[in-house]
């Protein structure tokens, strides 16, 4: 119970007090909260809203997973914004490049992202154990190197192909698509959505109930101890990086073999940073990572419907900035808040503290 | 016999002499720079390497990344990671736009700052009172700021503007140039006369077309120096980085001093962002328009070894490399690639004199490959040039990182016990 109550109460604080915060910055910018928050709610019954909503929580999953790996190790990989663009591009090049039977292309596809992004992660991780370079600081210069190198590579003269006012890489042809579920009118589910499910399994199973996620928590909690126990923390924080790396590889395959078929100018940016909010929010827990990436999904999709009631949709960002500004205090003061309640109940117990209630 | 074995642990490692101060050591590194650019652009022949053009937008170009990097600075000698800049930016891009198209260039500066200490502020109420993980706090500020800014330019500037994503025109500053010596050495530079005509070149691109800014940022630049380390402030803030708990107990209030830091170092930031929206190559305010500068800063700063020479060091390193490419595209940027193959066999000959073998060969591989680089290629992808800064920080990174320190105590959550 308590514990429960420990983890639940702070994100439902932080969400309050966001949409609290915002609802004030709508009264005074002279909109109506209410009605807005109401356009947001039924949005979601609307057009391909709702499939829309599970396709993108989907997204943010796996992103989520590939910092909450990090996050496990006390690494702040938040490179897996670069890493998944270089991945996407990549495999979409070679997707487009090659012929292989069906199911089989969107498997190499799949893979080829996947190695991609490890081999991009792998650059800090050799980095952070060789070197000593903070991690942090590495991965935000590969995400900048991570744009240039995309950008270089779909150019018309590299790889890319110019078609109106857009640049792309060559089509995936049909044999590289992953079949969705199609709901008629209200869009398709992508099908990889379910590789975000069963990776979320693996993450729980391999952090549990392997002794490698073991030993990965161990380093993390404290490395010198893990070391005393036999852990390389050096090992770990390279395996952990490389792991991340490749789940953050595969954060665009849902969108890009089961839609776009290409990468092309329009590519989402920023999703790498709604993951790492999105892992703070759940705690690096599957289970709240799935929530935390539903309501983020939530507010992206739904923030759509703000503007036909007059109110800019900007708002739903600034609402995601402060839910996470406010989780991660919130979680903090509930931490400090257990703390000193423990250190009263274990001085009562010892009776080194005059007892407060009627305990003794 | 143990203490025979200890012995050696226990002798203080002989201290090298520094002859050589810090300010004659920076002269030497310009005087460096300028010989490695005028060699670089004979063997080329790439006049613009150091033409008057390049280095003014060089400055201009600094002057966000040098203001950002002073930010971080702050910030980090108090013990404080500040991830959060990039935001900090933003929201300063966004009040020097505002306060700018409607009462002048003065006002945008005054409005920049205080919208950046806003984000100061609430990164310090986050890390600082709450003990959040400070790069958590940075990447929500990041997150905040470019929501707010987009936000709150649909509301006011939208109307103005019929554009949610541009401010109205912002009126920029006056410029200022030194008159007759500007000319004199623009005549100098005129006449292509190796090494002179490059010197003067690059004067001239100082002295010419200065924007009150530049000078406000040198200032910054200096004052930061002393009050940081010249001053029982300084002195008793950078403690807050180093030792906060040695700090505490010899009664300096550390949470005082961690807010100041970081308010201070949102303010920087927050010029910085003025400084984009009143470069006069721009309007005004545009989303988007920081695009990683604030990163780029605090590469300057980390490339700087946390001090502000070299963050100057640095600013003007990553600010030059940005500006060539915008003025001359990437032929000329293959100079610099030509430059760095002489500073890296430069290199290499210092390390065989030190008989650091393992080093010199490393730079020697570096060397050749960068060479086929240059003699492969016709011209850098300009897709490219824009990121050389990271490319540049990661470089330095992974070899001097043994070299650099930071302060002991940065990015670690102190509770006052």
């Amino acid at each position: 119970m308590g514990k429960l109550r420990g983890n639940l109460l702070p994100p439902a604080l932080a969400i309050l007090f966001s949409a609290l915060l915002c609802g004030i910055a709508l009264v005074v910018s002279g909109a109506n909260p209410l009605r807005a928050f109401g356009a947001m709610v039924s949005q979601v019954g609307e057009g391909t809203t709702a499939v829309d909503i599970v396709n993108s929580t989907g997204v943010y999953y796996i992103a989520a997973l590939a910092v909450a790996i990090g996050f496990q190790m006390n690494l702040f990989n938040i490179g897996v914004e670069g890493q998944y663009r270089v991945a996407a591009v990549v495999a979409a090049v070679f997707g487009g490049s090659v012929a292989l039977p069906p199911g089989i292309h969107a498997l190499a596809i799949i893979l080829v992202a996947a190695v991609t992004g490890a081999l991009w992660a792998a650059i800090p991780a050799i980095l952070k154990v060789t070197r000593g370079v903070n991690e942090v600081i590495s991965t935000i210069m590969m995400n900048g190197l991570a744009l240039g190198l995309a950008a270089y590579l779909i150019r018309a003269d590299v790889f890319g192909e110019l078609r109106g006012n857009n640049i792309r890489t060559p089509e995936i042809p049909s044999s590289g698509w992953v079949p969705g579920i199609p709901l008629g009118s209200s869009g398709t589910v992508f099908g990889l959505v379910f590789l975000a499910a069963a990776l979320g399994i693996g993450y729980w199973v391999m952090m549990n109930r392997t002794r490698f996620g073991f030993e990965l928590r161990a380093s993390g909690e404290s490395s010198t101890a893990a070391a005393a126990g036999g852990v390389s923390a050096k090992k770990m924080i390279l395996v952990a990086m490389l792991l991340s790396g490749a789940i953050a590889g595969l954060v665009s395959m849902p969108e890009i073999l089961g839609r776009d078929h290409t990468y092309n100018l329009n590519f989402p940016a920023g999703i790498g940073f709604s993951g790492i909010a999105v892992a703070l929010l759940g705690r690096n827990h599957p289970g709240g990572i799935a929530l935390g990436a539903l309501l983020w999904a939530f507010l992206d999709k739904s923030g759509l419907a703000l503007d036909n009631v007059g109110v800019s949709r900007e708002i739903v960002t600034i609402m995601q900035g402060a839910i996470v500004l406010s989780v991660v205090v919130a979680y903090e003061v509930v931490r400090r808040y257990e703390l000193a309640a423990e250190q009263r109940r274990v001085g009562r117990q010892l009776g080194t503290v005059e007892p407060v209630g009627g305990a003794a | 016999m143990t203490a025979l074995a200890e012995a050696p642990l226990t002798v203080v490692p002989p201290q090298r002499k520094r002859k050589i101060p810090g300010w004659a050591l920076g002269m030497i590194g310009v005087a460096g720079a300028i010989a490695l650019l005028s060699t670089t652009s004979y063997l080329t022949g790439v006049p613009q390497l150091t033409s008057t053009g390049t280095i003014q937008t060089a400055v201009r170009l600094a002057l966000p990344i040098l203001l950002a990097g002073l930010g971080g600075l702050w910030a980090e000698r108090a013990g404080v990671v500040n991830i959060g800049l990039e935001g900090m930016m933003i929201m300063g891009t966004w009040g020097a736009a505002w306060a700018g198209y409607q009462w002048g260039p003065w006002a945008a500066l005054i409005a920049a700052a205080v919208f950046g200490a806003l984000g100061g502020l609430l990164h310090a109420i986050a890390t600082v009172t709450f003990g959040v993980n400070h790069i958590v706090s940075g990447v929500a500020i990041n997150l905040l700021g470019a929501g707010l800014t987009k936000y709150l330019s649909t509301l006011l500037f939208f109307p103005i503007s019929h554009n949610p994503r541009e401010s109205p025109a912002v009126p920029k500053f006056d410029t200022y140039s030194a008159g007759g010596l500007s000319d004199w050495l623009g005549s100098l530079e005129a006449d292509q006369r190796v090494g002179i005509s490059d010197v003067a070149g690059i004067l001239r691109g100082l002295v010419t077309g200065v924007s009150p800014l530049t000078m406000l940022a040198v200032v910054f630049v200096v004052g930061s120096y002393l009050v940081l380390w010249r001053t029982r402030f300084g002195l008793r803030l950078r403690s807050c980085g180093e030792n906060p708990t040695a700090a505490e107990s010899l009664g300096v209030n550390v949470y005082l001093y961690k807010y100041a830091a970081v308010v201070m170092s949102g303010a920087l930031a927050g010029v910085g962002g003025a400084a984009l929206v009143l470069n006069p190559g721009n309007p005004g305010y545009l989303e988007g328009q920081t695009n990683g500068r604030g990163f780029i800063g605090l590469a300057a700063m980390i490339f700087g070894n946390w001090r502000p020479g070299g963050l100057l060091g640095g600013a003007a390193l990553f600010g030059y490399a940005d500006g060539l490419q915008l003025r001359s595209g990437g032929k000329t940027f293959l100079a610099l690639i030509y430059g760095a193959v002489l500073l890296l066999a430069v290199l290499v000959v210092w390390q065989l004199v030190r008989r650091r073998w393992f080093a010199a060969a490393t730079g020697i591989v570096a060397a050749g490959l960068l060479y086929g680089v240059y003699y492969s290629v016709d011209e850098v992808p300009s897709e490219l040039t824009a990121y050389a800064p990271h490319l540049v920080t990661l470089v330095v990174l992974a070899v001097a990182s043994q070299r650099l320190r930071m302060p002991a105590a940065d990015g670690v959550v102190y509770r006052r016990g």
